[in-house]
């Protein structure tokens, strides 16, 4: 009789103290919950020094502005997005420390084009970084972002195949067929046409693509729908598309490592994980019929001739220039025309400028494109012009 | 009621005010223990709603029909999550079969025919398989596993099995064969353990029975045994069932990432586990992530509903026991 009596005193003494517990979690939770994984952009920038730089060695394409412009500048930035050029940001954000501005600290969470767009939008990152340009649908979300193309990349397609060690041929047609599954085999005719001399196995094509959202997949998807009208109408440009065909790598070093271990198989992988790795590169025929090597020049050449549009939103796979590669693409640094905190967005603009002029030198060192003469003057006048704060334009003359 | 004995009481500690009467010790234990029990079962149904409420556009959108639909297109924002369900009912089946068949074959061959120098040292070495981290399996499934399967043991099964309708394509070293693999090697501590104290539970009064009936050994394990360890190697082999049903690492580095329905044992596949793993950091919309966390949803579900009916099989095996084979 005492035991039920304090059985049943326990369960209400326990129904109040979970109801108590209760309450003061929703209470905590409601009031603090609301952020996602903001990256802490707790900058404390002092005001940038307004001396006008003591060196007047005119930069490229005959601007009076030198490219140590931000020399004086002394501010924490914040950057988010691509993986693609995380090699050479990392390189270049410590470069420019060491020897143009001491005072500026950049740190750049390689999380994805998805994530560096995601968190332009919300504000959250001084700049953001993609492969794709944004889609109207984007920039709807996040008005007043412009675009600059900081270098070039090329997507490789790479494979393994038994015996074969020459470089294949192959063309676009070809490539989104093997990718659609409509061709199987190694030896097939249209493969064996364009590499006469070589002895192509009788064996399935084991055909690997991205598990995961990426810019890489969204340009060669981009290439497969303007080269072939049954991918663009099955599958069409993406960055996470629903492949018909072929199993998953997880990012670059997934499809490298699945390519290398699985026997004739075939994928795309950033050019410069295929040079890193030794990988077989093909040549593929670009729009004037030449089959084109991957390379670096190549690269660059796909951006020759190209009528720019002031967003620098536009596709260069498949471009007629000579010489052109491709499957190439520019990577852009994303970031508000109307820079809210002046000493950030200077540092910024300077930043940006440096990348363009001496930044390039680096590029080729590790494997990417450096973007040509015209698409830099272009990009010297958005810098100088479209970039602002308060209405004045950031880059002083 | 009056207790006869002189059991000590427990300290009753008046102190004046509203709940003086309630200040006894022992009763403030309890209402401790009560309350942390209540506080997980709340837990359970916290989790419950947090993700139905996060999944709601992808409930409210495509409804049901998810569950058998095989499109997972992120941009057009179409998604069903057959291919997902189908490669975690199948890697989880077949590895339950192997598991359970091995597992079940090792407890017996530890109880009933291994020496007694051998018992203990392939005892803790069942049991140490599964102090390994999962993400070591799923690396040693990519390094070693994985070309051993596309090299030696693929090609060998498909041409001595490429009859079957699930047996074709080329041998890759990812896919449903590499996860069932190793999935069968992670829940086999599980069975294995259990099992094997199940089956050393079983009475001599029942061995000897049907020994002296003369039942020969396999006769004594088969009818003697056996069935009056069968509820627990059931229980056994359901918490393997949970476990593969869940685990998430070791698949995702095996599983090869394809948003298709398998056709055959070599395909690469998806299972609901892995692709939340490999598709949530880089969510293209916010469709794409309300329908991975419907798949979250789902996944505890059928994790919660396997888990009740090992409960209810295991409970009606009990009350259905014969307790003892001979009368």
């Amino acid at each position: 009789m005492i035991e039920r009596k304090w059985r049943l005193r326990s369960l209400g003494a326990a129904s109040i103290a979970l109801l108590a517990a209760g309450t003061l979690v929703l209470a905590a939770c409601g009031g603090g919950g609301s952020s996602g994984q903001t990256p802490t952009a707790g900058a404390k920038t002092t005001t940038g020094a307004a001396t006008k730089p003591a060196s007047t060695t005119p930069a490229g394409g005959g601007s009076t502005i030198p490219s140590n412009v931000g020399k004086d500048d002394k501010a924490q930035l914040t950057g988010a997005g691509a993986t693609f050029p995380n090699p050479l940001y990392t390189r270049w954000f410590s470069d420019y420390k060491a020897s143009i501005a001491t005072g500026v600290e950049v740190n750049y969470q390689s999380i994805g084009s998805g994530g560096g767009v995601k968190q332009i939008t919300e504000k959250t990152v001084d700049f953001g970084a993609s492969d794709a340009p944004m889609s109207d649908d984007e920039l709807k979300k996040a008005p007043g972002i412009q675009h600059i193309p900081t270098t070039l990349g090329a997507v490789v397609i790479t494979y393994n195949v038994d015996g074969v060690s020459a470089p294949l041929k192959l063309d676009g047609d070809t490539v989104a067929k093997i990718y659609l599954g409509k061709i199987k085999k190694w030896n097939d005719a249209a493969i064996a046409s364009q590499n006469s001399g070589v002895t192509l196995p009788d064996a399935e094509i084991v055909v690997v693509h991205r598990s995961d959202g990426s810019g890489t997949s969204f340009v060669f998807t981009d290439y497969l729908s303007k080269v072939s009208k049954d991918w663009e109408s099955a599958v069409g440009t993406s960055k996470n598309p629903q492949w018909p065909e072929g199993l998953g790598g997880q990012g670059n070093d997934g499809v490298t490592q699945q390519v290398k271990q699985n026997r004739n198989s075939i994928g795309y992988v950033e050019l410069l994980f295929a040079v890193k790795n030794n990988l077989p590169a093909a040549q593929l025929k670009n729009k004037s019929g030449e089959y084109i090597t991957p390379t670096t020049e190549t690269t660059s050449a796909a951006a020759n001739g190209v009528a720019l549009p002031d967003d620098y939103r536009i596709s260069i796979v498949d471009s007629p220039a000579k010489g052109a590669y491709p499957i190439a693409s520019f990577t852009y640094v994303l970031l508000y025309k109307d820079q809210k905190d002046a000493a950030k967005g200077k540092a910024l603009v300077d930043l940006l400028w440096w990348a363009v002029h001496d930044g390039q030198k680096t590029t080729t060192e590790l494997n990417y494109a450096p973007l040509p003469k015209e698409v830099v003057a272009k990009i010297e006048q958005t810098l100088a012009t479209a970039i602002t704060s308060g209405g004045q334009p950031l880059l002083k003359q | 009621m009056q207790l006869s004995d002189s059991r000590p009481r427990p300290q009753i500690l008046r102190k004046p005010g509203v709940l003086g009467q309630y200040m006894q010790l022992e009763y403030v234990f309890r209402a401790i223990v009560t309350a942390v029990a209540l506080g997980v079962f709340a837990l359970v149904i916290a989790i419950i709603y947090e993700l139905a409420h996060e999944a709601w556009p992808a409930i409210s959108k495509f409804g049901i029909g998810f569950l058998w639909s095989t499109e997972w297109n992120p941009p057009k924002e179409r998604f069903g999550a057959l291919p997902f369900i189908a490669g975690t009912l199948v890697t989880s089946m077949l590895a339950l079969l192997f598991g359970t068949v091995i597992g079940v074959g090792a407890a017996l061959f530890l109880v009933e025919f291994a020496p007694r120098w051998l018992r203990v040292p392939v005892s803790y070495m069942v049991e140490l398989l599964a102090a390994i981290p999962s993400v070591v399996y799923g690396l040693w499934g990519v390094f070693v596993l994985g070309p051993w399967i596309q090299k030696t043991a693929g090609p060998f099964i498909i041409d001595y099995f490429g009859w079957l309708p699930f047996v074709h394509g080329p041998a890759l070293g990812v896919g449903i064969f590499a996860a069932v693999m190793i999935l069968t090697i992670m829940i086999l501590p599980t069975i294995v353990a259990i099992s094997r104290d199940v089956i050393a539970a079983v009475p001599r009064s029942q061995r000897e029975g049907i020994l002296a009936l003369g039942a020969t050994r396999w006769e004594m394990i088969r009818i003697a045994v056996l069935p009056y360890a069968r509820s627990g190697v059931l229980g056994a082999a359901i918490l393997g069932l949970a476990r593969a049903i869940g685990e998430t690492l070791a698949v995702a580095l095996v599983i090869g990432n394809s948003t298709k329905v398998p056709d055959s044992i070599f395909s690469p596949a998806y299972t609901m586990a892995s692709v939340i793993a490999n598709q949530f950091r880089e969510v293209e919309n916010t469709m794409h992530e309300a329908a991975l966390i419907y798949i979250g949803l789902l996944l505890l579900l059928i994790t919660l509903l396997v888990n009740a009916v090992a409960r209810l099989l295991v409970w009606r095996v009990t009350k259905g026991q014969i307790t003892t084979v001979i009368e």
